[in-house]
């Protein structure tokens, strides 16, 4: 048991995969010596070498082909691409090669492999380095995205990738890499891909958010605790299978639901999450959900950052509206 | 209306035809045993014979989807079949009938995957563009150009991991060879000295548009072979003796450690790019000299030449031809996959249901 940031505990799940499955190996660019752009691969190269942890040239759709190709062909490749707005050079293999091919094929080929992402702003860095595109992934049948936003479930859930059967999109928080520490056992374990984890529990509302904004909406959630609101917070963890029966579950027993992400709000994640609440809740509903989000506008240089994140501000102000109706 | 101008820059039947090499009769000499050859001629046989039912099977209305048939180029995958090991991959495009049939796919339940059926080697879910036979090493037929360079890399890869000595052959045409992931994956196999062979079947046409008006150099694949650090190989893609030489000194060099080969297979196709399109764009002349360097009746010849008995070739020619008559058979009898199929082999779990 150490205490772990979400960068080290990702660090630590590879190491652990290493170990344990000779099947896998991490591909990607500055992964090895250099230990990433984030230096969540540091010091596996040293441990696994070369052939394990192997740097590759600049070329995200020859990355991509080539997990995919290691994939269909026996190996358990872990691909890194060092942010997600940089995948869409690899789109191409993603979507129509990754996702498709047990279903083109029959279930023949499988393509059993991971793509790790660093995705979200408030590093100021401007579009590119800050894309919350998810929902781009999300909408691909064939595909699972899993986005922790703790230390703990960091490591479960980059295990259970690696070891799923389906090739998995995982998505890692930036500005959370670093910004907490828990205790993560050391010893193998699972996080199952596809349930919520209810972080909270309450009976007067629930918010609905994922990785990044977390942070925001546990602050948001303390700030509502504190003026004597029921909050139940739930975090989704797993975007693609989307647990709907978790979701439902809860606001059915709260009757409001703010739904928070990064993305911009137009097709975002909320907007599935909502229709889904509509479909299945209605009549436990006390008032519209309300979803507070990204803008829809490309995402800003450092300076109109904070503007463009949801703040716990917004979150706070969505949830009392939510509790005046 | 103003008459159109003739203008050979866009009625590309009016340019200048591309008229094939003459064979090199030195071929017929090479050491290559009777056997290999008379396996080869049954292949292009077979090929030629397969390919030819498809499309009259696509002019009754029975194929579900496009077919791109690649009459004309058979010697090509011909010649690579040959040389490789059972257990060595194949990637190939779209226009991957050929290969499939050529690495042992069964001729019906290739057929009757075009003809989109339960009895189908995918069980009528990957159609035409998409034969893939796992076990016979036929590792996918890929529709999006470029992609499965780098896909191939990955098998290759995995081969050099496990210490295997398999070969991935990695086929595709000369439009191709503008597209980024080609270029990618040159890159990666050759900084990681991958068994990989990639073989540019150049037909002279990127499905409408000639390949040179689009491409910076004369011969779209060779020309770049130096910028990767790579021998500019071509051969004449219409020989299955020139096609299986070359096949096998690249896979005997990626099988013993010496890294990877790009191949320029100079070829033409009979027909039109894809289902009934008459391929109207090329000049009659060049059309005429390419079907008259038709790799089948050439063979034919030299193994006449070479002794072996009109018979023998004869006999080979009637057994095919019951192999693809009982394809046909299989393929019509197969059921039509029913709506359930659509959720099926989603995900791992089987479905989609969880998600619909
Ligand atoms: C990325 C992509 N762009 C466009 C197409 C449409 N397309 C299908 S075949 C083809 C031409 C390919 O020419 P070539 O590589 O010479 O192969 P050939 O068809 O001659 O075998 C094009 C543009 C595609 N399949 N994929
Ligand atoms: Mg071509």
């Amino acid at each position: 048991m150490a205490e772990l940031n979400i960068a080290q505990a990702i660090n630590s799940a590879l190491d652990t995969a290493l170990s344990s499955d000779d099947r896998v190996l991490i591909l990607g660019e500055d992964v090895g010596r250099a230990g990433g752009v984030f230096r969540v691969t540091d010091g596996l190269r040293n441990r696994y070498g070369a052939e394990r942890v192997v740097d590759t040239p600049v070329a995200e759709s020859g990355i991509i082909g080539a997990a995919f190709g290691l994939a269909v062909a026996g190996m358990r490749p872990v691909a890194e691409i060092q942010f997600l707005g940089f995948s869409y050079p690899a789109y191409d293999q993603i979507v129509n090669h990754v996702a498709r091919i047990r279903n083109r094929t029959n279930h023949r080929h499988t393509s059993p492999m991971v793509i790790r992402m660093p995705y979200g702003g408030g590093i100021g860095a401007a579009e590119h380095h800050s894309e919350s595109t998810e929902a781009v992934y999300v909408h691909i049948p064939g595909l699972k995205v899993v986005v922790p936003s703790t230390p703990k479930d960091a490591r479960g859930l980059l295990l259970a990738a690696i070891e799923d059967p389906d090739p998995v999109i995982f998505l890692e928080p930036i500005r959370l890499y670093r910004a907490v520490k828990e205790h993560v056992p050391d010893i193998y374990y699972t996080v199952d891909i596809g349930p919520l984890r209810v972080e909270r529990e309450g009976s007067d509302i629930t918010l609905v958010s994922w990785g990044a904004m977390m942070r925001e909406t546990r602050q948001a959630a303390g700030i509502l605790a504190e003026a004597g609101v029921s909050v139940e917070v739930l975090d989704l963890r797993t975007l693609s299978p989307l647990d709907r029966d978790g979701i439902v579950a809860s606001v059915e027993k709260t009757g409001r639901a703010v739904i928070v992400h990064e993305a911009p709000l137009t097709a975002g994640l909320g907007a599935e999450i909502a229709a889904t609440i509509q479909e299945r809740a209605l009549y436990s509903l006390k008032t519209p959900v309300r979803r507070v989000t990204g803008w829809d506008t490309v995402f800003p240089l450092k300076r109109s950052e904070h503007h463009y994140l949801p703040s716990v501000d917004r979150i706070v102000a969505a949830a009392e509206s939510a509790l005046e109706d | 209306m103003p008459t159109e101008i003739a203008d050979p820059r866009y009625d590309y039947a009016l340019r200048p035809p591309r008229l094939p090499q003459p064979v090199d009769e030195s071929m017929a000499s090479q050491p290559i045993d009777t056997d290999i050859r008379l396996g080869m001629y049954r292949k292009l046989h077979l090929l030629r014979q397969w390919s030819k039912r498809a499309h009259d099977l696509f002019l009754q209305n029975l194929v579900k989807g496009t077919t791109h048939l690649s009459l004309g180029q058979e010697a090509v995958a011909t010649g690579f079949s040959t040389a490789m090991r059972p257990d060595d991959y194949t990637f190939a495009t779209y226009r991957g009938h050929a290969h499939s049939l050529s690495r042992g796919m069964d001729p019906g339940e290739a057929l009757a995957e075009l003809l989109g059926r339960s009895n189908g080697v995918l069980g009528g879910k990957g159609g035409s563009m998409h034969l893939t036979d796992v076990e016979k090493g036929m590792m996918g037929s890929y529709a999006i150009i470029g992609a499965h360079l780098c896909i191939a890399n990955g098998a290759a890869w995995s081969a050099q991991m496990r210490g295997t000595d398999q070969v991935a052959v990695c086929f595709f045409g000369d439009g191709t060879t503008n597209i980024g992931a080609f270029h990618e994956a040159l890159n990666m196999a050759k900084i990681w000295s991958l068994p990989v062979v990639f073989v540019c079947e150049n037909n002279l046409y990127m499905e409408y548009t000639p390949i040179d008006i689009v491409t910076a150099v004369p011969r779209p694949a060779a020309d770049r072979a130096p910028a990767y650090g790579l021998d500019p190989i071509v051969v004449d893609g219409n020989d299955p003796d020139a096609v299986y030489l070359t096949a096998k000194a690249a896979i005997d060099k990626a099988r013993s450690g010496g890294g990877p080969s790009l191949i320029e297979a100079q070829t033409y196709r009979h027909g039109g790019h894809s289902r009934a399109d008459p391929g109207k764009y090329r000049p009659a002349e060049e059309i005429e000299a390419w079907k008259g360097r038709d790799p089948i009746p050439m063979y034919h010849d030299r193994l006449l030449t070479l002794g072996t008995p009109e018979e023998t070739l004869t006999g080979i020619e009637r057994e095919v031809a019951g192999v693809v008559d009982a394809a046909t058979e299989f393929a019509k009898s197969g059921p039509e996959p029913g709506e359930a199929e659509l959720f099926r082999n989603v995900w791992a779990d089987g479905g989609a249901e969880w998600r619909n």
